[in-house]
């Protein structure tokens, strides 16, 4: 027998969805004893109760993902076409198909348990795996039983739509991620420790006499074991030594390379001619503690993406109008000319002239600013934008790859030059160093070849170049900043990589981008203007905008919260215009002037450009609404502290209605430029560099795309960071943007820590070239300072980074 | 102290084990997803039923 939940109190703001845990603000429906904030939410909970799938409610409260802002009407038919389909699936035999999907949505346990029980939703689909951290979902499903569309259109339905973009068909087949890494690293371990076993009977001491047996034995095992950790594990530093070479760089791979071959060669010219032990465990270890630090430094966030370009964000297909019939094209496909049909939440993905339907376009992908603006036929539509509202009929201008956005990309991508690693305090380092070091085995080689001792000569040459091979200074960069890399990561500030770190260190500029980086994307202040309104007014007001997924609605409603919700009769929406409806036999307008009539009131003082919603009541015009940017929380103080040591500018795309409120962050003088193409900051930036700044850009759309590249460090502000963003060094959650001053102190003096733990490196190097060029470097000796001098830089490197981020209050 | 000789053959065929159930382990993908599994382990089928019938 069923208890019945204690009764709730019915209050719109304590009441949340069981599905999704959003406020049930506009509506509530109970169903099942419990409530549900929209018919999508209520429909994935059915379709789950009825396949037994409540453990996801049991796993998490309201794990799943509110459906009433996505459109849930997104049209799967171009997975039918078995061209895209092919570009899609990883493998298929005609009968068992395996595909992997990427779905953004994945954030909790709840919703790994349910993906992965899949095959209980739709009984075609064999097994489902989920990988957490890239979001994906690996299908294998048999080809009879179900379709590709049929999952897509299921998991749709359940609030986990799968991402498809144009990427995806462009480059299906992702790299192997770091398998070599882990196999280089098992192949080193394996011979390392087997080596260091078969040497400690030397270094205890054999007999000459009674266990020479012995000691050939060993030593011809560890040249054996040597064999696969020469010829496989160390490969990687040849090959990078050599690519350094032929650019004309010594880099810090050549040190390392020139002393594997000495060090190598001696030890077995030592045990073939019977002379010595050689140094195969020293040469074993030094591969693999180096090939740990590749992986520490190669670590990267795999569910963050900062190679996206504007392909990850248009979509596969779209339909087009051929003959008077609707048929499903691959984007890449379309020709200028063709007529395409661009439905409510779909993104346009060329240049294109609008013939039909009200256009509302939302451009918040490529400018970061949300309102969406009115479209007339006619008008010229660039690619990016998102159609909100009814369906609308285009003509395309120009091909996908030749748009105003994409061409865009194109010129940046071009200009950028790998410049990063020939900046790297490395190679400076690794230069001086292997100069030093060669000269000083010349040198200490040619003493005692004219002291009339050639074998000691030898000896000390060969070993001063032994004993330099530098293991701990190679790895004080990667573990330093790899350490970093994780503190950063742990205060939402996500980074491409290392280098970047360096890079934030030598920053003396800052440009930020206004909308969507300094201010609040989708928040504003509202203001009302006008004479005073009714509670009554506001009610009807509040009634009619909750009745508007437009986002000026959906602010309005929010602002005005405290108000009643009464009914209204006759709703009309009418996109780019405004809502109406009649409320107590008085018909309310809200929306643009010309829609409410009030078009007297616009010419009326500084605030001419901001977006204002006017309001009609009946013949009534009370006023409007002014909707002002929010700025980010401690956005002045974090202004401050950066501009003691910083110069800082402020480019925006937009009017400079907002001058006046920037002053107050920027002061009087700033270093403030509006109406700025993507191009204009893009160049912006090319010319601050020119006068040899270094660069740091803080921006969120697609139009700052261009920026982000050319900067020495481009940094994407995200309000979500699973959410796009576009290529860029590194993602700052929103959240950490007043940290962005600590951010920046911590990178220089990670290194300084660099700079610290060379100077150790170099003093233990120092220890061993003393005894090296005395001709007196037994393979003991180096056995023990090798892995002493890594471990020290380790423990060290690992521990200041932490005591810094301690003192700069990056520590949870 | 010729078991010597036999020890050290047997030592090295152990390692080898090893180092091949390494590479066995990389090959499969073991180490293309490391965080996973530790969530899925926790997750049981069973909880289900139980907690529906909770009174």
């Amino acid at each position: 027998m069923q208890i019945s939940e204690p009764t709730r109190i019915i209050d719109k703001d304590s009441l949340t969805c069981y599905h999704c845990g959003e406020p049930c603000k506009e509506e509530t429906i109970a169903a099942h004893e419990k409530s549900f904030c929209c018919a999508g939410c209520k429909l994935v909970y059915e379709i789950l109760e009825e396949n037994n799938l409540c453990n996801y409610y049991q796993l998490n409260e309201t794990p799943g993902s509110t459906l009433t802002k996505k459109a849930s009407t997104a049209r799967y038919d171009f997975l039918d076409d078995e061209k895209v389909k092919q570009q899609l699936i990883s493998f298929t035999d005609g009968t068992t198909t395996n595909i992997t999907l990427f779905i953004p949505q994945i954030h909790c346990s709840s919703c790994l348990w349910l993906l992965e029980h899949f095959y209980k939703l739709d009984s075609g689909v064999k097994r489902s795996t989920v990988n957490f951290l890239k979001r994906e979902v690996n299908f294998i499903f048999n080809e009879q039983e179900t379709s590709l569309k049929k999952i897509a259109t299921l998991l749709n339905q359940i609030g986990y739509a799968p991402h498809f973009s144009l990427d995806n068909l462009e480059n299906k087949k992702k790299p192997l991620s770091n398998r070599k890494v882990y196999y280089k690293l098992g192949v080193a371990f394996f011979c390392f420790g087997n080596i260091m076993l078969l040497s400690f009977p030397e270094y205890f001491g054999l007999s000459d006499v009674f266990e020479k047996e012995f000691r050939d034995l060993f030593a011809y095992l560890n040249l054996l074991l040597s064999l696969p950790v020469l010829l496989y594990a160390d490969t990687d530093f040849f090959k990078s030594a050599w690519a350094g070479i032929r650019q004309g760089r010594l880099n810090m791979d050549f040190p390392i390379s020139l002393g594997i071959i000495v060090m190598y060669s001696r030890s077995l010219y030592e045990i073939l001619s019977g002379t010595g032990a050689g140094y195969m465990d020293t040469f074993a270890g030094l591969i693999f503690f180096m090939l740990t630090g590749r992986l520490f430094q190669n670590k990267s966030y795999e569910k963050l993406s900062f190679e996206r370009d504007y392909k990850s964000y248009f979509p596969v297909s779209i339909t087009v109008i051929e003959n008077g019939n609707e048929t499903t094209r691959a984007v890449s496909d379309i020709k200028p000319g063709a007529r395409i049909l661009v439905r409510n939440e779909e993104l346009i993905p060329a240049d294109a002239v609008l013939l039909k339907g009200e256009g509302n376009i939302d451009y918040s992908f490529v400018t970061g600013e949300n309102i969406p603006v009115a479209k007339k036929s006619g008008d010229r539509i660039y690619a990016g934008g998102k159609q909100v509202g009814a369906t609308i009929e285009l003509e395309v201008l120009h091909e996908v790859s030749q748009s105003r956005l994409t061409q865009l990309w194109n010129e940046s991508t071009l200009k950028q030059q790998d410049a990063s690693e020939i900046n790297s305090v490395v190679d400076k380092v690794s230069k001086v160093f292997t100069i030093v070091v060669i000269f000083i085995a010349i040198a200490a080689g040619l003493w005692h070849i004219f002291s009339n001792d050639m074998p000691k000569g030898l000896n000390a040459f060969t070993a001063v170049l032994i004993i330099t091979c530098p293991c701990a200074l190679a790895l004080s960069y990667p573990f330093t900043l790899g350490n970093a890399i994780r503190i950063l990561g742990n205060q939402k500030f996500y980074l491409k990589n290392t280098q970047v770190i360096e890079k934030l260190a030598a920053i003396d500029t800052i440009v930020f981008d206004k909308t969507g980086t300094i201010t609040v994307a989708g928040a504003a202040d509202v203001n009302y203007i006008g004479t005073p309104l009714s509670q009554n007014q506001i009610n009807s007001i509040y009634s009619l905008a909750t009745n508007s997924t437009h986002p000026l609605s959906r602010v309005l409603a929010d602002h005005l919260k405290t108000a009643e919700r009464i009914k209204i009769y006759d709703f009309a929406e009418i996109p780019g215009k405004g809502l109406g409806a009649t409320i107590d036999g008085i018909r309310y307008k809200i929306g643009s002037a010309s829609y409410t009539c009030n078009e007297n009131k616009i010419h009326n003082g500084i605030e001419d450009n901001a977006t204002k919603v006017f309001i009609a009541a009946g013949d009534e015009k009370p006023g409007y609404f002014i909707f002002r940017n929010n700025y980010r929380p401690g956005l002045a103080e974090t202004i401050t502290q950066l501009s003691e040591q910083k110069q800082l500018h402020l480019l925006s795309g937009d009017n400079d209605s907002e001058r006046n409120n920037l002053e107050l962050f920027f002061g009087k003088n700033g270093n403030m430029h509006f109406r700025q193409t993507p191009a204009d900051k893009l160049n912006f930036i090319a010319n601050l560099q020119n006068r040899k700044q270094n660069v740091m850009m803080l921006g969120d759309g697609l139009n700052d795309a261009g920026a982000l590249r050319q900067s020495n460090a481009g940094i994407a502000v995200s309000d979500n960071i699973n959410n796009f963003s576009p290529a860029c060094d590194g993602i700052l959650d929103a959240n950490a943007f007043k940290k962005i001053p600590s951010f920046l102190k911590f990178s220089s003096t990670s290194m300084k820590i660099i700079y610290v733990s060379y100077t150790i490196s170099l003093l233990y190097n120092c220890i061993g070239i003393w005894f090296a060029v005395h001709g007196n470097l037994s393979p003991l000796f180096a056995a023990i300072i090798m892995p002493l001098s890594t471990v020290t830089i380790i423990l060290f490197t690992t521990l200041s980074s932490t005591i810094a981020a301690r003192y700069h209050n990056l520590t949870d | 102290m010729s078991a010597l000789f036999l020890l050290i053959g047997i030592s090295l065929i152990v390692a080898t084990g090893f180092l091949i159930a390494f590479i066995w382990s990389v090959r499969k993908g073991q180490y293309e997803d490391e965080y996973t599994p530790s969530v899925r382990m926790l997750l049981d089928d069973e909880i289900s039923n139980k907690e529906e019938q909770k009174p």
